[in-house]
């Protein structure tokens, strides 16, 4: 069992009790919520007379349903003006903050936490979203929960829970340039597979995470779901505070020096214990790209798809899965592969960063006729700043189109969506079938930079020969 | 004193779902997750895997008139992986599944089972095939999934008992399903000073004061 790590210590601070079963009743420190996953929960409040327990720790804002073309009102689909004002009832009910769309500040909801200062080292975290991972790029324990879980939360600011092992996921030395975040993390999850985290939390640690930005480590963190890991975090350092400081709900004056002090307490000890550890060298990682139907199959920009019969036996038969349905050849390279749509946003990779990111590609290029390229901003702080630096003009001229902040195609709850045997290059999370909003629609992963260059070659290309 | 929250033996006969890595999105694509109520949820389990966009039925176990009616869903490994949402478990409660067995399942999805009162349970890889293999030789054969026991039971009402395979689940997942306290909102709720006296000991609740 591990000892002395961040995830201890938070865990352990915030256990409230073990019960009968033997779960422990977990204290969390930050709620956040959104418009889909909770309209059952308040509804259960509701049912039961119950209160929210801690409105000043339960913070909301829209962003799965909320169209990205206009946000005028009421919204042109009836079922999401109504989930909408449901959200809008219940926050004003029940008397928890709420970042709407008229407040300047809505957005993702992993997004707008760590830009409001309100994810901060040290805390628990949960929301109704399997990427509540993200905010652990604070050393927080930030965790996804289903709807009764929601509702237990609202009522009560606590969960029945059992403790995950800790895997330390080092990667040292230093990736070579023009690999990024979104590249670091489809490798972890390569080379551990979809399935190798269930049953742990990922602590990511070496040199790269050392001189990592917080907005890549937010992208790491972001995924480690993916990899089957319900929780990721890095140890909060200098990167860190320099990030917190002054944000809107971070401490002030004499408040911040003790918040880093208690900060730094609560970092993994030099001699913790984890259950395990793994090692991946940073210089080898090279741009990666998914080629499959879940987020370990992935490939490095030079390689070519795998031949199933070289796999283990189910992850053969998932492999051959994917080919089908993606309509792709074992060998065949994964440079040049075509595309239809460009995709960059999503709580993975909309921060202002990852679209800067973007127009250093974009600038002064066009996007292939007959390609659709779609830039959706992660909130409407993340837009405000964009427009300040001029990035909307760059995609505009590029021949992309400039949206407002939400999740857009990432899961298509809006009009963002796939049209019939569409190819997407994304950099969003997920390449399920169907997830971007068509059963024959198919996504390929990619950084921010990675779905830039595709959208202006019309096939997938190295974006580190085009900066 | 038993409970009908109480989850000991479950009975019936099973479904297997050939393949891994089925994530909730194939559980229950995004669309329906625009509705604000869990009712219809059992209507769209599966709905793509199952149908094409015209409606006409495609290969799919839940298709086969033979497994019509099962209660429990044999499943591969990391079956509800992806997306938290509640409404896949939900789909597959309210189309009538009582219990999953499987070979191992996302984190999140296993614990919104608990929440909706489906125990997801795993068994080996080998036990796994030679479950699906016995219930699609046999689809009328009964499945009993013991969670007193830890042992699935399958018997033809003339074979006899035709395989036993043991399972395994959180001790104190298996707990809640036997104590019938897999709902714990009212428990949860009744140890607020307890909560409240752990949350004046963190520092960011007190303002790092
Ligand atoms: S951007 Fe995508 S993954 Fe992130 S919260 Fe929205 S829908 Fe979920």
């Amino acid at each position: 069992m591990s000892k002395g790590t961040l995830y201890d210590k938070v865990w352990d601070s915030h256990k409230v009790t073990t019960l009968p079963s033997g779960l422990d009743q977990l204290f969390v420190g930050l709620h956040l919520v959104h418009e889909v996953t909770t309209p059952q929960a308040f509804a259960g409040l509701k049912e039961k007379g119950l209160k929210v327990a801690f409105t000043n720790r339960t913070f909301a804002t829209m962003d799965h349903i909320i169209p990205t073309d206009t946000k005028e009102r009421p919204f042109s689909d009836p079922q999401a003006e109504t989930m909408a004002t449901a959200l809008e009832t219940n926050v004003k009910a029940f008397g928890v903050p709420f970042f709407g769309p008229d407040s300047g500040k809505q957005g993702i909801v992993h997004v707008i936490g760590p830009e409001l200062g309100l994810t901060q080292p040290g805390m628990t975290i949960a929301c109704g979203d399997s990427h509540t991972s993200t905010h652990g790029a604070f050393g927080a324990l930030a965790f996804g929960i289903g709807t009764t879980e929601v509702r237990n939360v609202l009522a009560s600011q606590t969960l029945a829970l059992s403790r995950l092992k800790v895997r330390r996921i080092l990667v040292n030395g230093r990736l070579s340039p023009g690999v990024t975040a979104k590249d670091v993390i489809l490798k972890i999850i390569a080379v551990l597979g979809v399935k190798g985290g269930i049953g742990f939390a990922y602590e990511f640690a070496g040199d790269v995470f050392d001189a990592m930005t917080m907005e890549g480590r937010l992208t790491v963190c972001n995924m480690s779901i993916e990899g089957g890991a319900r929780i990721g975090y890095v140890n909060p350092d200098q990167t860190t505070y320099d990030y917190l400081k002054g944000k809107e709900y971070s401490p002030e004056d004499e408040a911040w020096e003790t918040a880093v002090a208690h900060w730094n307490t609560v970092r993994s000890n030099l001699d913790a214990i984890y259950d395990d550890e793994i090692e991946i060298d940073g210089a080898t990682i090279e741009p990666m790209v998914t080629w499959g139907i879940n987020p370990g199959q992935g490939v490095g920009i030079s390689e070519t798809l795998p031949d199933p019969a070289t796999l283990p036996a189910g992850d053969a038969r998932t492999a051959q899965e994917a080919y089908d349905f993606m309509k792709l050849s074992p060998g065949q390279a994964i440079q040049g592969i075509p595309i239809n749509v460009g995709f960059i946003g999503s709580c993975t990779n909309s921060r202002i960063s990852d679209l800067r990111e973007a127009a250093d590609i974009l600038k002064g290029r066009k996007v292939k006729e007959g390609i659709q390229l779609l830039v959706v901003p992660g909130s409407q702080q993340v837009k405000k700043q964009a427009e300040s630096e001029g990035l909307d003009t760059i995609f505009t001229e590029a021949g992309a189109e400039w949206r407002e902040a939400g999740c857009s195609m990432c899961l298509a709850m809006n009009t963002d969506k796939l049209g019939d045997n569409q190819v997407c290059a994304s950099s969003s999370n997920r390449n399920f079938i169907g997830r971007q909003g068509n059963p024959t629609g198919r996504t390929l992963l990619m950084s921010p930079a990675m779905v830039a260059a595709a959208a202006i070659n019309g096939v997938i290309a190295d974006s580190r020969t085009m900066s | 004193m038993t409970t009908t929250l109480q989850r000991k033996l479950i009975k019936g006969t099973a479904v297997p779902i050939r393949g891994n890595e089925i994530d909730t999105d194939r559980i229950i694509p995004a669309r329906f997750l625009k509705e604000t109520t869990f009712d219809s949820m059992g209507e769209y389990l599966f709905i793509d895997a199952r149908f094409s966009p015209d409606k006409t039925p495609k290969d799919h176990p839940l298709n086969e008139s033979r497994f019509e009616g099962a209660s429990i869903m044999i499943v591969g490994n990391n079956f509800g992986c992806g997306s938290s949402r509640e409404h896949a478990p939900q789909a597959i409660l309210r189309a009538g599944f009582n219990a999953l067995i499987g070979e191992s399942f996302g984190e999140i999805f296993a614990g919104n089972c608990k929440s909706v009162g489906v125990p997801a349970v795993q068994a080996t890889k080998t036990d796994i095939e030679s479950l699906t293999m016995t219930v699609e030789k046999t689809p009328n054969a009964e499945v009993q999934l013991n969670l007193e026991t830890m042992q699935v039971v399958v018997t033809h009402a003339d074979r006899g008992v035709l395989l036993t395979v043991s399972i395994t689940m959180p001790e104190e997942r298996r707990q809640t399903f036997l104590e019938g306290t897999w709902d714990e909102l009212t428990l949860l709720v009744s140890n607020m000073d307890l909560i409240k006296t752990t949350a004046a000991k963190l520092p960011y609740i007190t303002g790092y004061e």
